[in-house]
């Protein structure tokens, strides 16, 4: 029990309150680590491939499938002779542009929707809360490949497909928040005035619930990775050559025996990254929520 | 050991609670005679469902530490330490020698079950019958308590019964194997006053019936008149007066048991005479915060800084059958 | 309760309704629209097309085509495969049952492994394993699926050669252990992401549960612990795990896609992906449509069950 410090009611230290929320972060330890994580896997991919002597795209016939520390290639090369290192942090930078953009549209439509639909709980609330439950309906693969076979693939359209299938969620908990928030006494007080309807739901609303926003904006940079890779690797994603965690493992199936490595290096990344995202969004969560409990 | 220890079915000594460093109650004791019935009273937060749930064994063991020993004389009578059992041989007496009723009725029945089995399971566990018989002793177990309907009742849910027909199915559950000790924890509190008058007399009724002994927890004196033989008042997780209850309401020795005694609703004296309640003012300490001294000198109005603040008073014998908890009783009884 | 299944019922009768709607115009933005298949056909005249545009009634206005599609749909009309000519809904049914199979297998196994670390996670709170299986969970949630489908063939068919790496079954064999056989990898790497999630639900139930007054009064009575632990907490704790149950199911569908794609298994999610490779549009919308209503099938058949376990709204 840390029972003292918490009990006073945030609203009395408004100052307080986002230091409280930071120490209660770094108490989160493997939320820190997360951070650090993405930070380095960021400046990584950023940095990494511009201090490498091979390109991504350098073939190098004579030295293909060459095992990790077993040569010049450190973490070993493909069935191309092309440096996995260097293929794996430039797939790095599509993947996390892809999670992040992706995370960004959306949130943003989530976070519209469910303004939208909290704002004004008539019919239109009712309509836009149903679109979403039929929407969560599909199953998140089947419509990514669906919509992903309908365009032609692009980084643009594989990203903008991504964020079509995921912003349901901070729908939902938008809309929750703002039902709840229109029982008390700000936006109340605000229309008394005559103040707009966007002002209200932009300037009265959204500030004051920006916090499960961003744990949920989160958790989607996570999903969104985790999608790519899953439609990348299923073919209909970022398209060869370009290089992304998802489609690195594309053939990889086929040279299990011979290239182990081509297999299992891609998904351990993918797996930290979005474990990081995870552990950050779950940090996030206790730290701005704390009366949350830690599980589900 | 001044407690009389002759005949004593139950004999608690030294128990203390802690949470963490924190004190819940300290060196509590008592003693309860086979059939008499036993209150404790106290404001709210002064340690007495602490007190009953220790001696139950049912306070989670990772949460707190508990020491002392209570003392139940068995049949035989040799006498076991409740406290330093196993859990699986007090989960035997558990239902069986001793059963407790809670305060909270709408809560302390599981909604899942039905009323019947959530009887029958203690009979099944401790009597060894089988689930047929087990469900026709519960039917009869519901009628004693006076639920009409018993046999219909028994397969309702709880949430199909009202506050007052479950706590008579919680008393059903408890007395289901005759316990020879009831710990009543406040069962009438969340209840209408009709009903709570109604509950009392079954309870009454059941322990003139079965000769079990019980203690009946309270925060209200006013109940303690009609049904106590004996009782203890708690303060701030102590002991601070214990008597029997003629001596207690007529003399009480700790300026605590009277300002309690000033603050029980009587309908009578309040429509007679207008005279309106005397709340002690102020409240039972964080127990991460006593005072030092008596633990009730901020509240008392008899409090002197000597010897009040300095040092916490022992419980003392006013009389053979008295103990009290104050170091100037005797001065503010003259 | 009656009202409750009726307005239940009702409910997923709109959502159908919207699931066919999105289904529908999902269609009509697919290359070349419903015409698609005939497009495909060499020697086909614009004149032809015209003709079956027509008959198919793509020259009515959309609401009117819809509706057409629609009453299709509901008769069990679902077109034919362009790859072999078969009713979709005769094709998708062929596939189902190696679906099926999967997702309950994994299920079982993922339930029982969920409940079982979910529940200790709660009665040994923060201990060092319910601190290892949180992160464990955690970490379970975050590994693509058809990655931990990969590193499992690598180690136990490449490696260790235990397992066979694909398949439902060798032809010619036939026996109940062959199947078993090639059934555990698969189960397995399904059964990861809803071990992860049952068991996270589950242990916040049960926190829920354990400290509940009735809990007390279990133990009051004098309990064995493993009596109270599965009567009077176990038994609350999964009620509210039905819904879960319901709520996990599209996680699950996905799932399936991508593990009988790693594994070979000739289910829906194989046959999906076979037909978006063939571009065979007829059989890829009738599968996203057939999975959205096996979904709403599931929600409601959980909410339904739900009603029937929980006896407090069972007897309302
Ligand atoms: N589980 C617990 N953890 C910490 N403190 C507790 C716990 N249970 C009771 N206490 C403390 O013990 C004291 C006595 O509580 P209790 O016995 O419930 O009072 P009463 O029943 O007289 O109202 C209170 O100060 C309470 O805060
Ligand atoms: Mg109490």
């Amino acid at each position: 029990m840390s029972g003292t410090v918490a009990d006073i009611p945030a609203a009395s230290f408004p100052p307080a309150r986002s230091t409280r929320a930071a120490t209660r972060f770094l108490r989160h330890r493997l939320a820190v680590a997360g951070v650090v994580v993405v930070v380095l896997l960021i400046a990584a991919c950023a940095i990494g491939p511009m201090l490498s002597p091979y390109g991504p795209l350098t073939i190098d016939l004579r030295r293909r499938f060459q095992a990790p520390l077993a040569g010049p290639h450190w973490l070993g090369s493909d069935q191309l002779g092309r440096d996995l290192l260097v293929r794996l942090l430039m797939a790095g930078r599509i993947s996390l542009t892809v999670g992040f953009v992706a995370m960004g549209i959306s949130t943003a439509v989530g976070v519209l929707v469910g303004l939208l639909a909290g704002f004004y709980r008539g019919w239109i609330g009712t309509a836009l809360m149903r679109l979403v439950d039929a929407v969560l309906c599909f199953p998140s693969i089947f419509l990514l490949l669906t919509l992903a076979a309908l365009v032609s693939p692009s980084l643009a359209t594989i990203t903008l497909i991504i964020a079509l299938t995921a912003w349901m969620e901070v729908a939902r908990v938008v809309q929750g928040q703002v039902i709840a928030l229109r029982e008390r006494d700000f936006a109340v007080a605000a229309e008394a005035i005559g103040a707009s309807d966007g002002y209200i739901m932009l300037r009265e609303l959204l500030p004051n619930i920006m916090a499960p926003i961003i744990v949920a904006a989160t958790l989607n940079v996570a999903r969104a990775i985790l999608a790519e890779s899953y439609i990348s690797y299923l073919g209909y994603g970022i398209q060869p050559p370009t290089a992304s965690w998802g489609n690195m493992l594309n053939n990889a199936q086929e040279y299990l025996e011979s290239a182990p490595w081509l297999a299992l290096l891609p998904g351990a990344v993918i797996t930290l990254a979005v474990t990081s995202f995870n552990f950050i969004g779950d940090g996030l969560r206790d730290a701005l929520d704390p009366r949350g409990d830690r599980s589900a | 050991m001044p407690l009389s220890e002759t005949g004593d079915l139950l004999r608690v000594e030294g128990l203390t609670v802690r949470f963490g460093a924190v004190p819940a109650i300290e060196d509590v004791s008592f003693a309860l005679r086979p059939g008499e019935t036993l209150a404790i009273v106290g404001e709210s937060s002064s340690g007495k469902s602490v007190t009953a749930l220790a001696l139950m064994r049912l306070l989670d063991p990772r949460a707190c530490s508990v020491s002392g020993r209570a003392l139940l004389r068995g049949p035989d009578g040799r006498e076991t330490d409740l406290l330093a059992l196993p859990e699986r041989a007090m989960a035997d007496l558990r239902g069986r020698a001793l059963g407790m009723i809670f305060q909270e009725p709408m809560t302390s029945l599981n909604p899942v079950h039905t009323v019947g089995r959530q009887i029958s399971e203690s009979l099944i566990r401790h009597e060894r019958l089988s689930p047929r018989a087990a469900a026709a002793r519960a039917v009869d177990l519901l009628a004693e308590v006076g639920i009409p309907e018993p046999a219909r009742r028994a397969s309702a849910f709880p949430h199909q019964l009202s506050g007052g027909m479950r706590q008579r199915a919680t008393i059903a559950i408890a007395l289901a194997c005759r316990p020879r000790i009831l710990i009543a924890d406040e069962p009438t509190t969340a209840l209408d006053v009709t009903i709570q008058a109604q509950i009392l007399d079954l309870l009454h009724r059941l322990q003139q019936e079965t000769g079990m002994a019980v203690v009946f927890i309270t925060h209200n004196l006013g109940v303690v008149a009609e049904i106590a033989d004996r009782v203890v008042v708690m303060y701030a997780g102590q002991v601070v007066e214990d008597a029997p209850v003629a001596a207690l309401l007529e003399h009480p020795a700790m300026p605590y048991t009277a300002g309690l005694m000033r603050s029980v609703p009587r309908l009578d004296a309040a429509l007679h005479t207008g005279r309106r309640l005397l709340a002690i003012p102020g409240n039972v300490p964080d127990p991460r915060q006593r005072p030092a001294g008596c633990t009730f000198h901020p509240r008392c109005g008899h409090a002197r800084p000597d010897p009040c603040l300095r040092a916490r008073p022992a419980l003392e014998w006013a009389a053979p059958d008295h103990r009290v908890r104050c170091a100037r009783w005797q001065e503010i009884a003259a | 309760m009656t009202r409750f299944v009726l307005h239940r019922i009702g409910q997923s009768l709109l959502l159908l309704l919207l699931v066919s709607m999105i289904g529908f115009a999902l269609l009509h933005l697919a290359p070349g629209g419903p015409l698609a298949q005939f497009a495909l056909t060499p020697g086909m005249s614009q004149e032809a097309m015209q003709r079956i545009a027509h008959q198919m009634g793509l020259d009515q206005p959309l609401p009117a085509q819809y509706w057409q599609w629609l009453r299709r749909l509901l008769v069990g009309d679902w077109g034919r495969s362009y790859r072999d000519s078969q009713p979709v809904l005769w094709v998708i049914g062929s596939h189902l049952g190696a679906t099926l199979e999967l997702m309950a297998s994994s299920t079982l196994l993922a339930m029982i492994l969920g409940t079982g670390v979910g529940v200790l996670g709660a009665i040994r709170r923060y201990s060092l394993a319910d601190y290892a299986a949180m992160v464990g969970a955690m970490v379970a949630l975050s590994i693509p699926t058809f990655w931990f489908g990969l590193v499992m063939i690598y180690v136990f068919s490449v490696r260790l050669a235990w397992l066979p790496a694909g398949n439902i079954a060798t032809a010619g064999d036939g026996s109940l252990l062959d199947y078993a056989r090639h059934l555990i990898q698969p189960c397995v790497v399904l059964a990861l992401v809803t071990v992860a999630t049952w068991s996270r639900y589950m242990r916040a139930s049960m926190l829920e549960v354990i400290n509940q007054d009735y809990v007390r009064t279990a133990r009051a009575k004098g309990l064995r612990q493993l009596q109270v632990l599965v009567h009077h907490s176990l038994r609350n704790a999964l009620l509210p795990m039905i819904t879960v149950a319901g709520v996990q199911l599209p996680i699950l569908l996905s799932g399936a896609l991508v593990t009988e794609t790693v594994f070979t298994w000739p289910g829906m999610g194989r046959l999906f992906l076979d037909s978006l490779g063939y571009r065979d549009y007829p059989v890829v919308m009738g599968l996203l449509i057939f999975s959205a209503i096996l979904v709403l099938a599931g929600n409601l058949i959980a909410d339904l069950l739900y009603v029937v376990a929980d006896p407090r709204i069972r007897l309302t």
